[in-house]
């Protein structure tokens, strides 16, 4: 038996493997490059909210066309990958359709269904394309989307058509081969689809044929082992990430902002409170956020999960009324800066060299910064629980307390709120005249 | 007017049921006065027994810390965790949304643990519990749309209550292009009130005013008071004749108060 053909598959295999674990790895790294957070708590809840969002896609109904496209391109390729698992045993054995020696007949209607899922999937594919490239759905021509972002949501599209179609035209040959009792080709499996295809090669020879379906064979699988190693350079990363991004989201309140405990006790005491020592001070060295480095993990994590849907643009209120802030440019930026900071670690062997760089200003404006009416829209918006909120409050907080650069009127408010306790001019002592005004 | 504070009150050794947080706007701004003053009717008309801080209330602090300003925040904040815990606080009740978000969800980190409520979700209880009583037919039939404060519908989820005391007015609830939890910020949120936009090509309140007025609205009903300034300064601009009130304004009104 020749075993040439198992041998390389299973080089292919281990390279595709290895490629893709390394950048899981780089991920990994990217990732803990965010400080702490604690997103341990509440065990059940975080599992449920991951069941509902992530695989249940709860969120997704928002957008009802969109929604439906999605989910038969989501269940389409979960479910076919009960077949890659079968090429991938027939790659390293050298068999053909193993899975039909033990299945019986339920094979067949699990081959019959994958094809008719590879349909819908094209067809949601071409519906995907068409309203970005020909209805030009607004969300997806902002100006963030120029360059690299809208070939990448292209391209994505045309992997998903071109790996279906092959694994139809894998089958359609498959299955004219099985009609010929050609050697090594079982009848196995219903080919509702693919039958449909059968004019096409009907007439060739029997040994091209075969040759044409193993092409067809190699190329569906080694197109799947590209697509699994551009996800880590692509949007489409959110395959994976969506699943631990819903796990570790923030389950509090939305109107909730986090508290900086570590400067409680110096502002009691700045007031000439009683100091509470249930808590040691470590007034930390920053405040805020200028860099990845400032954010926490959970905000790293966010923005490699990111698909670039710009449903959180589409509702901001800023962006609506042509303001330059857009939340998905917030987290597309985020992704830019870190990667640039992570193959920087990269090339000077672990440690990070300056580059005279930062997310601040080199990437997010602080024009785009205080356009946030922190209104939340772009968090409820989110399919996946993104929270670019945060990142904005971490960046504007970096720039009032570690650089006094608000905006003048602001910097008037804060200082009246100091001096009279309220962010207009109005004297505290006056917080009741409104009792002595008639009407 | 005769509204006790906390300070009176407990010098006669009394406590009320509740604490009116007023607010800087409804202290000091001429438009959001007028809510303040309809939520007292009301709660005089309800024989609530309720207090004000007067001049021991300072600004909660949320729009120091939307700008970032944390370290304003917090001494906002212990300031008046201070105040309300010397007076054995345990109900607050507010007309503006933004205090009952800092209040209600970042003061008890700080050691400040009340039960809040947003007027509308006081109004609701009093309803149910037979003391208020919105019977007046002022309103009925009247087209309202109901805009949604982004620090009571998103923030806190609160959807339910101010749109339920209108339907009680017998008026005509309308719902905008964007409502509920995807309700339109008016402009004013994160601190944007005190402050100049950024350069773009439409002012948000004026976008949000459009949505309103696309309802084609006799009354559009507020439950914030820098929505209510900010949806008041877009029918300004589109010189239409439509008010802008707020939900306690509206009960006050049907009531005759």
């Amino acid at each position: 038996m020749d075993i040439l053909p198992n041998l390389l598959f299973s080089f292919i295999l281990i390279l595709a493997f290895y490629f893709f674990v390394n950048n899981i790895y780089k991920l990994y790294k990217n990732i803990s490059l965010g400080k702490s957070v604690n997103r341990s708590d509440n065990r059940k809840k975080r599992i449920l909210n991951m069941l509902c969002v992530a695989f249940g896609q709860s969120k997704m109904g928002a957008k009802p066309i969109a929604g439906i496209l999605h989910i038969i391109v989501y269940v389409g390729f979960i479910i076919i990958n009960i077949e890659l698992l079968e090429i991938v045993v027939d790659g390293i054995l050298g068999t053909h359709r193993i899975f039909a020696d033990y299945m019986g007949e339920l094979y067949n209607y699990l081959i019959g269904s994958f094809e008719i899922l590879a349909l819908l999937v094209l067809i949601s594919v071409i519906f995907f394309w068409a309203r970005r490239n020909i209805l030009k759905i607004e969300r997806f021509w902002k100006p963030e989307m120029k360059n690299w972002p809208k070939k990448d949501a292209d391209l994505i599209l045309y992997f998903e058509f071109i790996i279906m179609t092959l694994f139809l035209l894998m089958n359609s040959t498959d299955s004219l081969l099985q009609d010929n009792n050609y050697e090594g080709y079982v009848k196995a499996g219903f080919f509702p689809i693919s039958d449909l295809l059968k004019p096409l090669f009907v007439s060739f020879d029997i040994n091209y044929l075969f040759i044409l379906e193993r092409s067809f064979w190699w190329m569906h699988i080694i197109l799947i082992f590209i697509f699994l190693n551009y996800l880590y350079y692509s949007k489409h990363l959110h395959i994976l990430l969506a699943f631990p991004n819903t796990y570790y989201a923030n389950l509090n309140i939305k109107g909730m902002f986090d508290i900086d405990k570590n400067i409680t006790n110096e502002v009691k005491l700045m007031l000439g409170f009683e100091n509470s020592n249930d808590q040691n001070d470590q007034v930390p060295d920053k405040f805020g956020a200028s860099d990845v480095f400032d954010l926490n993990w959970v905000q790293l994590m966010n923005s490699y999960s990111c698909t670039e849907c710009g449903r959180c643009s589409s509702v901001c209120p800023a962006n609506l009324t042509g303001k330059k802030l857009s939340p998905r440019k917030i987290m597309m930026d985020t992704r830019d800066r870190l990667e640039e900071v992570g193959s920087n670690i990269f090339k000077n062997k672990g440690k990070f060299v300056s580059d005279n760089k930062q997310l601040l200003n080199n990437y997010i404006t602080k024009e785009e910064l205080w356009a946030c009416t922190s209104c939340n829209a772009c968090v409820e918006a989110c399919p996946i629980e993104i929270d670019p909120l945060s990142i904005i409050m971490d960046m504007r907080k970096y720039l009032v307390m570690e650089k006094s650069e608000a905006p003048v009127d602001l910097n008037n408010m804060m200082s009246n709120i100091e001096n009279n306790g309220a962010p207009w001019p109005f004297n505290n002592q006056d917080r009741m005249l409104w009792t002595k005004e008639n009407n | 007017m005769k509204v006790p504070t906390l300070l009176e009150m407990s010098s006669r050794g009394e406590k009320p049921e509740v604490v009116f947080w007023i607010g800087c706007a409804g202290s000091f701004d001429d438009r959001s006065k007028k809510i303040t003053k309809a939520f007292v009717k009301i709660l005089n008309n309800s024989n609530i027994s309720f207090a004000v801080l007067g001049a021991e209330e300072s600004c909660s602090g949320d729009p120091a810390k939307r700008s970032g300003n944390e370290f304003l925040f917090q001494i906002q904040a212990l300031k008046n965790i201070n105040s309300l815990n010397n007076y054995n606080v345990t109900d607050i009740v507010t007309t503006c949304p933004h205090c009952f978000n800092t209040l209600k969800n970042e003061y008890p980190e700080l050691g400040g643990k009340y039960n809040v409520f947003h007027h509308s979700q006081f109004l609701k209880r009093l309803l149910l519990s037979g003391k208020l009583k919105v019977e007046g037919e002022k309103f009925k039939g009247k087209k309202i749309t109901y805009h949604d404060p982004c620090y009571l519908g998103r923030a806190n989820n609160e959807y339910k209550a101010p749109r339920e005391l209108i339907e009680k007015l017998k008026a005509n609830l309308l719902e905008m292009k964007n409502s509920k939890s995807n309700g339109l910020c008016c402009g004013a949120g994160g601190a944007q009130m005190f402050k100049e936009p950024e350069k773009g090509n439409k002012d948000i309140n004026i976008l949000r005013t459009e949505q309103a007025l696309d309802t084609k609205p006799d009354i559009i009903a507020a439950a914030c008071p820098f929505c209510n300034i900010m949806m008041t300064d877009g029918i300004k601009n589109k010189e239409k004749d439509v008010s802008v009130m707020d939900i306690a304004e509206l009960i006050a009104n049907a009531e005759d108060l």
